[in-house]
């Protein structure tokens, strides 16, 4: 939800971020796929940042690699000024950035107890010193995703959708992470149920003082969370602006397509929209096309476009796009 | 007559721990040439009935009673031989997971011909030129080429418009889809409906979409139908849903979601947990989680109440309404 009382210093800065896995292609042949190539962003204290883009444009990898659950190919991450280069630097930064999951049926362990399972990032950073601190500790989680405590010593499968989803976060927040990754962290639940998670994240940041990057596919979903918006495609970042600016002008002529073909649910707009329909089909990251990455399907492509990349430039105040004809189009 | 009627249709699964009862009295009509949207929460019995009228119920489940009329040909009890005849020349289904439905060791050009032979009398080489035909109608590019391959080297979105392709190879009366959109990307679904579309104004099939995107619906149909719990509470023209819900549950649904317009206000759950079929409460299935419940919905189900000749639900407060004259 759009609050202001963040502050303008950093928490997070990416700077030049790279994730490339190396694909083998035939005999003692690889090549490398670039899932994250050259994102840079930073996110305020206190702010949410949502992250959108189509299925494999590498969302969930930017996230991954920003918490170093992989090791960046190439570029940095600053946390709060500092940047995170050794490996004592990745194990402190781990207390303070951890990430929640998207799938709540696969992502607990069915044989622990919800206990356990928020209870085990406690024990690996050692962030207690007798039982009777760590069960409180445990209960003090549970109460603040509202689960009770007769809750602690059944089992994640005993459990619906929306409450392991709780289990999740509350197990995210044990080591007192001041920034959070969501990764679409309720897609996977039915509608009546998202929105009691959606509120309680909002809940949690006020009462905390979170920082996220929230990664989620419904558009309507990310901007009404969000302060500000990022668009990614084919690895890269091409637009990135305020939730609500960006929602009702869009720049980069990807982001006017996605916007476009959000399906509202309401039917008298869905009536008037006219959807700026996409050809060609989507190019594989391990074969991005040379220049625009977008110029194979976009509909204001020129011969350029093919050649050069676009740089990711400030195009108003706070407003960033990459796109050789930003200034014409719009 | 409308083209598909069902009646009172009851659906179970007959499970070790006792009967679902997955579909509980759904009744409704479908015209030729409309779209009809099924939503509801997941277990909600909105695959169970599309899978009734196709009869492909899993395991232990059977149509313990109603009637499923096809064009007035009564189907439930009609037997295995007019069923072969309903699921390959009539009514179609799209899965929600392509990659389940299509074989990974045949090309797609096989698969597609299969479908035409089988269901068309047309020879290998009519068959052929049809089955390119349809690829190039679901905007498959380069169809020739297509054909020969397999579907691994088919992106999500194009196994999903061959599984159209396929489902409408056989030109259908109807066309179920359970959610057939659900696990592709926003720009991609948004062609795959308005194709679904506008091949639906092509030959004038019917359209049964089965979702719990209420913007796809709002997008879609012409008819909405809302379940719970294996019932229907609530059925009418999409404005109507949605600008008139009279069931608590649609209501609490819109409310739920966040808007186009982005208030940014605060969204406003459903509380409670989802129904149990094992454990079903006697009077209204919703009445758990609904804050407008009464007395009356603790003792008794309400019945479906006329709101107007293109709406009808079934929620105590519209008789309360009715009572009180508001
Ligand atoms: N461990 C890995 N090894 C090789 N390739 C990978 C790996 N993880 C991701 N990829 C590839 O990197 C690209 C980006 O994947 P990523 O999971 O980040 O996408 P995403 O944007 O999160 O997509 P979705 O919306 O489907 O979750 C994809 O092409 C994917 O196949
Ligand atoms: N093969 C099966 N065996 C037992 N129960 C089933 C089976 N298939 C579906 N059900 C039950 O029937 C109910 C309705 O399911 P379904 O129609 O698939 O819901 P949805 O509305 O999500 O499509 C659920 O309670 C589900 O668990
Ligand atoms: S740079 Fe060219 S191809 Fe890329 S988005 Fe802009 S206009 Fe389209
Ligand atoms: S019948 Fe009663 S419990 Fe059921 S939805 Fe209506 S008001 Fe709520
Ligand atoms: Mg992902
Ligand atoms: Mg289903």
């Amino acid at each position: 939800m759009s609050t202001n009382n963040h502050s303008e210093q950093p928490i997070i800065e990416v700077r030049h971020l790279k994730q490339y896995f190396n694909i083998s292609t035939g005999f003692f042949q690889s090549r490398p796929l670039k899932a994250v190539d050259d994102i840079s962003f930073s996110i305020r204290e206190g702010e949410t940042l949502g992250l959108v883009g189509e299925s494999g444009c590498g969302k969930t990898t930017a996230g991954r690699t920003i918490l170093h659950l992989y090791k960046p190919t190439d570029g940095e991450v600053i946390y709060r000024g500092k940047p995170i280069k050794t490996a004592k630097d990745i194990e402190q930064f781990r207390t303070k950035a951890t990430m929640v999951f998207q799938d709540p049926y696969s992502s607990l362990d069915p044989r622990m107890t919800v206990a356990d399972i928020i209870g085990e990032p406690l024990d690996v950073h050692h962030m207690y010193k007798t039982k009777e601190e760590r069960r409180e500790k445990i209960l003090e989680l549970m109460s603040h995703v509202g689960l009770n405590s007769e809750h602690a010593a059944r089992y994640a499968h005993e459990f619906s959708g929306g409450q392991r989803q709780r289990v999740g976060i509350a197990r995210s927040l044990a080591v007192n992470p001041d920034f959070i990754v969501c990764d679409e962290p309720v897609s996977a639940l039915d509608v009546s149920i998202q929105a009691q998670v959606i509120n309680m994240f909002d809940e949690l940041q006020d009462r905390l003082g979170l920082t996220y990057l929230f990664i989620a596919h419904d558009l309507l979903v990310v901007r009404h969370i969000s302060d500000r918006i990022a668009v990614m495609y084919l690895g890269r970042m091409v637009e990135l602006a305020d939730a609500n600016e960006i929602y009702d002008r869009p720049l980069h002529p990807y982001t006017k397509a996605l916007i476009s073909a959000v399906p509202v649910p309401d039917p008298k707009t869905a009536r008037e929209n006219k959807r700026i329909a996409l050809s060609g089909e989507i190019p594989s990251p391990l074969n991005a096309p040379a220049g625009c990455p977008f110029h194979t399907r976009c509909p204001y492509a020129q011969p350029k476009c093919k050649e050069s990349m676009p740089p990711f430039e400030e195009v108003e105040k706070g407003r960033y796009v990459a796109c050789h004809r930003t200034a014409e189009i719009n | 007559m409308a083209l598909l009627e069902v009646k009172d249709l009851h659906t179970s699964f007959f499970t070790d721990a006792g009967e679902v009862r997955a579909v509980n009295g759904v009744s409704f009509n479908l015209e030729r040439g409309k779209v009809l949207g099924i939503v509801g929460e997941s277990g909600s019995g909105k695959s169970v009935t599309a899978y009734s009228i196709m009869q492909i119920l899993a395991g232990t489940g059977k149509i313990v009673s109603g009637s499923i009329k096809l064009d007035g040909q009564e189907l439930v009890g009609a037997g295995e031989k007019v069923m072969k005849d309903v699921r390959g020349n009539k009514i179609s289904i799209i899965f929600q997971d392509p990659m389940t439905s299509l074989n990974p060791t045949y090309t797609i050009g096989r698969q597609l011909m299969e479908a035409i032979l089988l269901h068309t009398d047309r020879n290998k080489q009519q068959a052929w030129d049809r089955a390119v035909e349809m690829l190039r109608l679901v905007n498959v590019n380069e169809p020739e080429k297509r054909m020969k391959q397999y579907p691994y080297e088919f992106s999500g979105g194009m196994r999903q418009r061959v599984m159209i392709a396929m489902a409408l190879a056989c030109e259908p009366d109807i066309l179920i889809a359970d959610e057939p959109t659900t696990a592709l990307d926003v720009t991609i679904q948004a062609g795959i409906l308005e194709l679904m579309k506008d091949i639906q104004s092509k030959i004038g099939m019917a359209i049964i979409m089965i979702t719990h995107d209420l913007g796809v619906v709002a997008q879609l149909c012409d008819e909405i139908i809302v379940m719970y719990a294996g019932s229907i509470c609530e059925q009418g023209t999409a404005d109507e849903i949605f600008y008139n819900p009279c069931h608590e549950y649609t209501k609490g649904l819109l409310r739920s979601i966040p808007t186009v317009e982005g208030s940014g206000e605060k969204l406003e759950p459903i509380s409670g947990t989802p129904i149990d079929l094992l454990n079903m409460p006697k009077g209204c299935p919703f009445a758990p989680r609904c804050d407008a419940a009464m007395k009356i919905c603790l003792r008794e189900r309400c019945e479906r109440m006329e709101i107007n000749e293109d709406h009808a639900a079934a929620c105590w407060m519209n008789v309360r309404k009715a009572v009180k004259g508001e």
